[in-house]
């Protein structure tokens, strides 16, 4: 498993919430868990104004930044609607009971 | 047991059997005599009846049967011998030797030959391995425990149906299929039965939430108690189980515990044979394993990466690899798997990714009175999966749609409706909008269940004028009360009317065709306790709603229900969830209560040590006259509040929809203008309001005199004492649009002061809409109505007071103190990445 971290089990994200992850770079990873028990990590940034999109409201495969409330996408990270911008997505999956995020993606991200 | 078979039968009638002494052929040897193992025989047979001479082990003592109907014959529907795939004659017939109550213990894959528990070693051409899966059993202390089994096999339905003769409790744990069956089955058998589910809800992986949450209302309904988000600590019991220990301490006792968490791959024959296992043993399109001799089948089986739990790929691939024994070459491509079941006669039925996603389209059909939900998940114009409740009959029809990749896009309008309506409409002369389909109803066909309305009433209705739905509403009570019918009464405004037709009233948001007071109204209507409830009743159109209505609906309960309604944490924006303001920066404030605004050395000596003591770069006198600490990070919330609530302050709620702060001048005190204590008077009105959730944030103030020092005439509810007593002020507003108050009355006691506040909050508490302020909300009623409901009505002002006293006797817990104190404190803590360093 020397590409993915092991970062926890499901049980430790709300449902429509997030967790943070704290890598050795500068910027959070947030990793949400949907209604329907899927698993997206994203940056902790807005693209519009670097809001912590892990404290916003989840909803379907969306979350609603905490600060202006553009809507992110989170397969993708993009903002919806008329709003324009990407926050950087990590591959992420859940196997034997854990939570994995792909190594190299997050080291990147979190740079 | 009739069916047993004895190894001694067969010996007794050895000469019978059409197995030749010198049997040519090549010997095919199964290992399971289960659904899968039986049926690869069954394919091979229909292929080609005599080219393998052919053997089964079976573990049980019994000849095949079928599985998935263990739950009848637990249920009492069906006995044993009705469940019996292929009978003892069946083998027989077919020349098949039945080695049963034998389980095969080893394969030695260079002599070719298998030996059994009891010690024979049968020598093979070729070997299929089908032992299926095994029970998961969660490592739980007590697991072992006599009275502890799992859901899997004859032997345990007898465990279950013993345990049930004696009566008593049962712990089913594990929510899902399975586990219901059993749970079902023990209820009906005369059990107590608790089902424990360590899930938010029941069978995640094959419904969505909505259709999880009807499943387990109904379930209740029928007298199980389910417990989901529930984690199960321990199983205890003096040489018999006596009970289910739950992690958060609750104690459920049990003479009988099913655990049905799920299965595993039964791969540990295969594995210790040598062949390659990951999750299952690992085959290739016709079945076949690392070994060329060796093939294996159903659910003890990988491909494609893929492992499968469910009876029809398990169909599937007994055809595959019965073509690969017989030199065709179709091969397995893998499997495409519906759930379809009923549970206490429940229908429900799945199919595909349901989960949504980008790109995906949800067409959801909510019919509260039938206790239907159809989710269809539509991607490019094709169906991608399918959620049914209530009403599975068109489960196959998606299921052949998503199959087949159909587009849709033709009878999109009409898919959620079923074959019937969809074909239908495309069968009568290309009616394929739904306004047609209306219109070509007959007068007497019936548009609203609920009040009796007839197509003929609404357009009628529609013709003396009624011009929106609202209008037909009022007019004849279509689609008045559950709404289900909301859509035809639309369709036929637009085929009365054209172009004619009035746009409603303003949608809650895009989930629902329902206003704010619709919503309302129906919540305490129909008694409705939970966000998943309302969504499913009033017909949302999206699984879990969006940021604008689910902290409305969570507001709308709270106030409903004061006491009785769980809030969702997860239907609060940040602020309300982390007890403080998030500022740009992602850091938070933190504003202590200071009651009336005033404080004293020790609380300011706790503020000042805060803020040294976090490194809040900036603290500020907010305009409510309370202090303000900036720049707090989420990890230091919950010691902030600890050290701020050891100096006996607790949260000002400067974050919420709540009353915030109660401004306040000196007052006759101090001031020699001051005519009544308005300081104290505000801290009475801080004491009794603090804590109370509101469509919006609320601000009052108290002022000594008409000077009005405390600006009280521009806050939601304000007080400015004269010398003959208190005028009390209403609806004023000091942000974007700078609204004074209206003068609602004048009282001559700080007593009767106090119950009109606390009576016009309630009503505004009950009446606004949710974000709707004061101001707005008296422009829109009229000042007249207020005074109505609070000045002139004394009985109605009473009530609305008792109202609002009942509710804060269970709101004034300060949220600070519980999450100091660790409740949530992991929400405010990053996860622990593990394996970090390796690199």
């Amino acid at each position: 498993m020397t590409d993915w971290i092991d970062i926890g089990t499901l049980a430790d994200i709300p449902q429509r919430g997030a967790r943070t992850v704290q890598l050795s770079g500068e910027k959070e990873i947030a990793v949400f868990r949907t209604g329907d028990d899927q698993l997206f990590a994203l940056v902790n940034e807005c693209p519009h104004k670097k809001g912590p999109l892990s404290q916003g409201i989840v909803h379907g495969h969306s979350v609603a930044c905490p600060l202006h409330n553009w809507n992110i996408a989170l397969k993708t990270g993009e903002a919806q609607g008329n709003d324009e911008g990407c926050t950087p997505t990590i591959a992420v999956k859940e196997e034997g009971g854990r939570i994995w995020i792909a190594r190299p993606m997050a080291m990147q991200a979190a740079a | 047991m009739e069916f047993q078979v004895k190894d001694e039968r067969r010996t007794d009638s050895g000469d019978d059997v059409l197995v030749p002494f010198e049997d040519v052929r090549e010997h095919l040897v199964v290992v399971g005599n289960g659904m899968a193992g039986c049926r690869a025989v069954e394919e091979l047979l229909a292929r080609d009846a005599g080219r393998y001479r052919v053997t089964i082990f079976g573990a049980e003592p019994y000849v095949n049967y079928n599985r998935i109907m263990l739950s009848p014959v637990l249920a009492g529907e069906k006995t044993f011998e009705q469940i019996v795939i292929n009978d003892a004659a069946w083998y027989d017939d077919n020349g098949i030797e039945l080695i049963a109550g034998d389980p095969v213990t080893g394969i030695d894959r260079a002599a070719k030959a298998v030996t059994s528990q009891s010690g024979r070693t049968v020598h093979y051409d070729k070997l299929l391995i089908a032992t299926g899966s095994d029970p998961f059993i969660i490592p739980v202390p007590g697991k072992d425990l006599p009275g502890v089994i799992s859901f899997r096999d004859m032997k345990d339905v007898d465990t279950m149906l013993e345990a049930a003769g004696k009566g008593g409790s049962a712990v089913v744990i594990g929510g899902g299929l399975l586990g219901l069956e059993a749970a079902h089955g023990l209820t009906l058998r005369g059990m107590k039965v608790t089902v424990i589910h360590l899930m938010d809800t029941l069978m995640e992986r094959q419904l969505d939430e909505a259709a999880g949450w009807l499943l387990k209302t109904a379930l209740e309904g029928r007298g199980q108690t389910i417990l989901t988000g529930a984690n199960t600590a321990e199983i205890y019991g003096e040489g018999q189980v006596e009970g289910v220990r739950l992690k958060d301490g609750r104690d459920i006792p049990a003479s009988l515990v099913v655990m049905a968490v799920g299965i595993r791959p039964a791969t540990s024959l295969a594995r210790e044979a040598g062949l390659e296992v990951n999750r299952g043993i690992t085959v290739d399109d016709h079945m076949v394993t690392s070994d060329p001799d060796v093939l294996a089948v159903g659910e003890c089986v990988e491909h494609d990466g893929n492992v499968y739990g469910l009876v029809a790929p398990l169909w599937d691939m007994c055809r595959s690899l019965a073509d690969g024994l017989t030199d065709q070459h179709t091969g397995y491509k893998g499997s495409v798997t519906s759930t379809k079941l009923k549970v206490a006669g429940l229908d429900v039925f799945s199919v595909g990714d349901f989960s949504g996603g980008e790109g995906c389209e949800d067409i959801v059909l909510r019919d509260a009175s039938r206790g239907v939900y159809k989710r269809v998940v539509v991607k490019d114009d094709r169906i991608v999966g399918a959620v049914l409740y209530g009403d599975t009959a068109d489960g196959g029809w998606y299921f052949d749609l998503l199959k087949k990749g159909e587009d849709v896009s033709d009878i999109r309008d009409l898919l959620i409706f079923g074959q019937a309506y969809a074909v239908l409409g495309a069968s009568g002369g290309g009616a394929l909008d739904p306004k047609a389909a209306v219109a070509v109803l007959s007068d007497d066909a019936e548009i609203c269940g609920c009040n009796g309305v007839s197509k003929g009433q609404v357009v009628a209705c529609i013709d003396a004028g009624a011009c929106s739905l609202d209008a037909v509403r009022a007019g004849c009570k279509a689609s008045a009360s559950c709404g289900s019918c909301t859509g035809l009464v639309e369709n036929l405004l637009a085929v009365v009317l054209g172009d004619d037709v009035k746009s409603g009233p303003k949608t809650m948001c895009k989930c629902t065709s329902f206003g704010h007071d619709d919503v309302r109204r129906e919540i305490v209507a129909q008694d409705m306790r939970s966000i998943p409830e309302v969504m499913q009743k009033l017909h949302w159109s999206t699984p879990d709603g969006c940021s604008s209505c689910r902290p409305a609906l969570n507001y709308y309960l709270l106030c409903a229900l004061p006491g009785d309604y769980v809030d969702d944490q997860q239907s609060r924006f940040v602020n309300e969830r982390m007890h403080a303001n998030i500022q740009k920066d992602g850091t938070y404030s933190v504003v202590p209560r200071m009651w009336g605004g005033l404080t004293n050395p020790r609380e300011l000596r706790a503020i000042a040590d805060v803020v040294e003591k976090y490194d809040a770069p900036m603290v500020k006198v907010t305009g409510g006259q309370r202090l303000d600490i900036f720049g707090i990070k989420k990890e230091d919330l919950p010691a902030v509040w600890a050290d701020l609530n050891a100096a006996g302050m607790v949260s000002g709620h400067a974050y919420g929809k709540s009353l915030r702060t109660v401004k306040t001048c000196v007052g006759s005190e101090w001031c020699r203008f001051g005519t009544q204590d308005s300081t104290g008077l505000g801290v009475k009105i801080e004491r009794m309001t603090w804590g109370s959730w509101m469509p919006h944030k609320f601000k009052i103030a108290a002022s000594g005199c008409p000077r009005n020092c405390a600006e009280a005439t521009i806050k939601d509810f304000g007080v400015v004492c004269v010398d003959s007593g208190y005028e009390l002020h209403v609806g004023g507003n000091g942000g974007i649009h700078v609204r004074a108050t209206d003068l609602l009355c004048k009282v001559a006691t700080e007593q009767e002061a106090l119950d009109y506040c606390a009576a016009f909050i309630q009503l505004y508490r009950e009446e606004a809409r949710y974000l709707e302020r004061t101001a707005p909300w008296i422009e829109r009623v009229g000042v007249d109505y207020i005074k109505s409901r609070i000045v002139e009505d004394d009985a109605g002002r009473e009530a609305l007071r008792s109202r609002f006293l009942y509710s804060q006797s269970f709101s004034q817990e300060d949220p600070w103190a519980e999450r100091a104190a660790g409740a949530n404190s992991e929400l405010h803590q990053p996860l622990q990445p593990i394996a970090i360093a390796a690199e």
